[in-house]
């Protein structure tokens, strides 16, 4: 006999306690007051505008160092989910508290347009992980979904 | 003599402005140790709230790169040529080893190379081992002529 699909209370419950495990112990996430959204297993970085986000004062736009480490934190987080979701939709035991973040070999950044003083957006998707290296895209946006002011190729470190 | 002290008074002035200017920069407590020609070293105290690994308490790459980023563009800002804003092209960050918890971050960025329109900047971050940079960036940067 097939066996009965869970509950979706409990499917919820599992993986936003193992996002909010990965996400709420890192001080600079909320430094940054950078949210994670899931649906499914999708995950969007949100940066709620904040004055302190401006680099250019006179523009204003968003300093690019913001938005290199919104890019930054929202491909970590992106990895690491990919990383435990098979243990997690298995049922075994997933902690994100105390998982081995991956570590930043490197990272670039093109900024394709300047951020504009307003919410930002990002997707992170991992090209290939093996045992030891990752390698991940990610791409930030504003208004308009197909009008990205940032993208970033970043290369990890697995343990 | 006292001309390159007033110019170079006068410089400090400029980046002690532009720093505490770029509400960003000023919100990780970053201060610019020197500035000259193409040339500026900034440094970015060590702050719990900044940390990425709670584990190790090491600084979040993303502040690194934050601060990478600010150096560069106080380097082509001090650049002769290119006297004005700038804006970041693109920047990639080699993270060579963890920033020791507890210790600011000091990063020196050149121009090495300034054309009409682009600034080619290099720099490198050191924890208080100054022989064994904790990382290492290059980019590219738009030039605003003087």
């Amino acid at each position: 006999m097939a066996k009965r699909p869970e509950p979706v209370q409990v499917v919820k419950q599992r993986r936003d306690g193992v996002l909010q495990s990965l996400v709420a112990g890192v001080p600079y996430i909320n430094f940054m007051g950078i949210q994670i959204d899931r649906r499914g297993d999708e995950l969007t970085g949100v940066l709620p505008y904040a004055d302190m986000l401006i680099g250019n004062p006179m523009l204003p736009a968003l300093h690019g160092g913001a938005t290199a480490a919104f890019l930054e934190v929202t491909a970590i987080i992106e990895l690491s989910w990919v990383l435990l979701w098979q243990d997690m939709e298995a049922g075994r035991e997933v902690d994100g508290t105390t998982f081995k973040m991956p570590k930043t070999i490197d990272f670039t950044v093109d900024y394709l347009r300047s951020g504009l003083p307003r919410d930002a957006y990002a997707r992170a998707k991992v090209n290939r992980y093996g045992r030891r290296y990752a390698s991940v895209n990610v791409e930030a946006w504003q208004d308009n979904r197909d009008r990205p002011f940032a993208q970033a190729t970043g290369h990890f470190l697995l343990s | 003599m006292t001309k390159t002290n007033d110019q170079d008074g006068r410089k400090m002035r400029i980046a002690h402005q532009f720093i505490s200017a770029l509400p960003h920069a000023r919100a990780l407590g970053m201060e610019i140790v020197d500035i000259r020609d193409g040339e500026a070293v900034v440094r970015m105290p060590y702050d719990e709230r900044l940390i990425g690994d709670p584990e190790t308490k090491v600084v979040h790459g993303g502040a690194v790169s934050a601060l990478m980023d600010t150096c560069c563009g106080a380097a082509v800002m001090a650049h002769p040529a290119a006297l004005g804003s700038t804006a970041t092209i693109d920047l990639r960050i080699d993270y060579m080893r963890s920033a020791t918890p507890g210790q600011a971050i000091t990063t020196t960025a050149t121009c090495y190379h300034v054309t009409k329109s682009v600034a080619f900047v290099r720099a490198v971050a050191v924890d208080d081992d100054e022989e064994r940079p904790v990382a290492s960036a290059t980019g590219a940067f738009t030039v605003v002529e003087a």
